[in-house]
């Protein structure tokens, strides 16, 4: 019996008045998650409240543990023992996390982690907003890789990329992160769940046999534990059929670039971005998350008063939007960026463009305000 | 053999190393219980103890980050609760840098057997000072003297809430086979600490460079349970007390959440 199918359609196609967070689990539950291993922490209790109430009545579980660590380490072990797992964190918890995420990416394991980002560093404000884990998100855990984070700017968002997380997971066999904001994840605004039928679900590739579950294709099939594969699962390097090789060059390297390709190669069909007002712009507002929502709004105000400004979005952070940055930049001649951190995606920016490109910070806890934003595009038109 | 990948071997442990014996007789148990190595997860962490499931058993094997294997351990069992789940690790890995994990498992009673193979020392990194090395000797780490006190670890666990507690040396190979079966057959947390030598990285500063001298200090400082009623704390510092600590009865957790799903389903 599909217990999701059953439980879901008392949802579905209607519209709800919740949270960011309230989303990221009602979005969990439609991509079909049946297994939650998460910590308590603000921002993102809230996703872990609702899916504890959700998970058994679809015969999920979930599972308070002792750390972060715990949790993400139970969501691995969940995801090799064929459950599709996540974790919800914030910037603390997300710190604890990166040894394991680390050991996801290498044992090319689906699985997502939900980060509700939090002033830091340290305990920072604990309870105010920020963006600032932007960069660790893409180099948190140490080696070289690859990794898809995904950033919500409204409640629907927050639902609708829940699901492509799990997809994008189940696809390239990595961690993937919805890179959400306190701002975002304690708004509450209208959403629509969607039909049962329309929501794409993407199942993992299963392997026939255990020769190769970690390699010989780019993204190799994977098989779950008690199939008889007798399969060996670690995070030290290894040959394509698991087993641990730690001395030879060649086989680090072909895994670890594989590994790499997988994301790098496909770039252009994981990046989404989102274009307005962009017809004659010769200034572009880039953000994400929540502070994209007054830079839209700033945009907005100028073309009403009729300077040629744009706006441009990132839905996924990383892999970076290089193709899409480096076109932006061939149109407009100043690139304004604002952000709740001190300039992270603004400098990657900079790296992937001639015109120039203006930082437009706000740390502290809040979200730049229209006038802020406003104010600036004035500086530069 | 057919419990173990045999492209493999020989193994990589030292002379006088007791992981070989802990393999032997995993192997054994398994063997008179008559279970099926595909119906078998192990899962283990970073360190020598750690090499005995990783790559060497014949099952499916889960090799984690450093302290974490029951973490992950937790994971595979609730989604796969017919499989018989077992991790293998070292003092360093599970009561050291993971101890949070061997608490808070034991604590929940999740029905996995644990077989901690506790050597005094890092071995793999080359004889740093652990949790569990007894006061006073020398390590790399501690190149004067130890000034901790070691971690009781069966002690710990059973006052943590496991179902069975027990503690072995790799002298006492019968009593550890029929142990580690009754840790299999066991309903919740089975946990038994192995002691077992290092004659490479931590017998070498205290004068035990072979695997014999281990075994008869274990067999000279070895007291039953049952004998130690009556001892004070001081007169058994010194002493290593095995036996079966605890054997009970108590809710399992994957059990428990099964419970409540079938509660919540069709509501």
């Amino acid at each position: 019996m599909d217990y999701y199918e059953n439980y879901l359609k008392k949802f579905e196609g209607k519209t709800f008045f919740i949270l960011g967070d309230e989303a990221v689990a009602y979005g969990a539950l439609f991509a079909r998650c049946n297994f939650f291993g998460g910590y308590p922490i603000t921002p993102a209790s809230e996703v872990a409240e609702l899916i504890a109430r959700l998970l058994p009545n679809v015969n999920g579980y979930y599972v308070q543990f002792e750390d972060e660590i715990a949790s993400i380490g139970a969501v691995i072990g969940a995801a090799w023992a064929g459950g599709k797992a996540m974790t919800a964190t914030s910037g603390p918890g997300f710190s604890l996390m990166q040894e394991n995420i680390g050991y996801a990416v290498m044992t090319e394991t689906p699985c997502v982690i939900v980060d509700v980002q939090r002033s830091g560093p340290s305990t920072g404000q604990a309870t105010k907003p920020a963006q600032g884990d932007v960069m660790q998100a893409r180099w948190g855990t140490h080696g070289d890789h690859e990794i898809i984070a995904l950033a919500p700017s409204s409640v629907q968002e927050c639902f609708d990329l829940m699901i492509d997380c799990f997809n994008l997971s189940e696809i390239y066999r990595t961690p993937v992160i919805l890179l959400t904001d306190g701002e975002i994840g304690h708004l509450r605004e209208k959403m629509v769940m969607p039909k049962l039928k329309d929501v794409k679900i993407v199942k993992r590739p299963k392997a026939k046999d255990n020769k190769s579950v970690f390699g010989g294709q780019l993204i190799p099939p994977m098989m779950e534990f008690g199939r008889g594969g007798f399969i060996h699962v670690t995070g030290s390097t290894h040959k394509t059929s698991g087993m641990r090789d730690v001395e030879s060059q060649e086989v680090h390297e072909e895994l670890i670039t594989r590994i790499y390709k997988k994301i790098e190669t496909n770039r252009e069909k994981i990046v989404r971005i989102e274009k307005k007002h962009m017809k004659n712009a010769k200034v572009a507002v880039v953000s994400y998350g929540a502070s994209a929502r007054p830079s839209l709004g700033a945009v907005e105000r100028a073309r009403r008063n009729k300077k040629k400004v744009g706006f441009f979005r990132f839905i996924t952070i990383w892999p970076f939007a290089r193709k899409q940055i480096t076109e932006l930049g061939k149109q407009v001649d100043t690139i304004l960026v604002p952000e709740m951190n001190l300039g992270q995606i603004s400098r990657e920016i900079e790296r992937f463009v001639d015109c120039e490109v203006i930082s437009v910070p706000k740390i502290g806890g809040i979200v730049h305000s229209i006038d802020e934003i406003y104010a600036k595009i004035k500086e530069v038109v | 053999m057919k419990y173990l990948r045999e492209e493999i071997f020989p193994t990589k442990f030292c002379s006088g190393c007791g992981c070989g014996t802990v393999l032997n007789c995993y192997a054994h148990a398994i063997d008179e219980l008559g279970l099926n190595p595909e119906n078998i997860v192990s899962v283990t962490g970073i360190g020598c103890s750690s090499w005995i499931p990783s790559p060497y058993l014949k099952c499916d094997t889960l090799h984690t980050t450093h302290g974490r294997p029951l973490a992950f351990a937790t994971g595979v069992k609730i989604m796969k609760p017919d499989m018989d789940v077992v991790v293998i690790a070292g003092d360093g890995d599970i009561a050291g840098i993971g101890g949070n994990h061997l608490i808070h498992s034991a604590r929940r009673n999740l029905d996995i057997s644990v077989f901690l193979v506790n050597n005094y020392i890092y071995g793999m990194t080359g004889g740093q000072v652990s949790p569990t090395t007894p006061m006073g000797h020398p390590t790399t780490t501690t190149p004067y003297k130890n000034i901790e006190h070691p971690m009781k670890i069966a002690e710990l666990v059973a006052a943590a809430g496991a179902s069975y507690v027990a503690r072995w040396t790799t002298y006492n190979v019968f009593p550890l086979m029929e142990s580690m079966q009754n840790a299999f057959k066991k309903k919740g947390f089975s946990f038994i600490e192995i002691l077992s030598p290092c004659p490479v990285a931590h017998g070498r500063k205290i004068g035990m460079r072979e695997g014999q001298d281990y075994l008869n200090m274990f067999k000279e400082k070895a007291i039953k349970i049952e004998k130690v009623k009556n001892l004070s704390e001081k007169e058994l510092e010194d002493r290593i007390v095995i036996g079966k600590f605890v054997d009970r009865e108590r809710t399992e957790f994957t059990e428990s959440l099964r419970k409540l799903n079938q509660e919540r389903i069709g509501k």
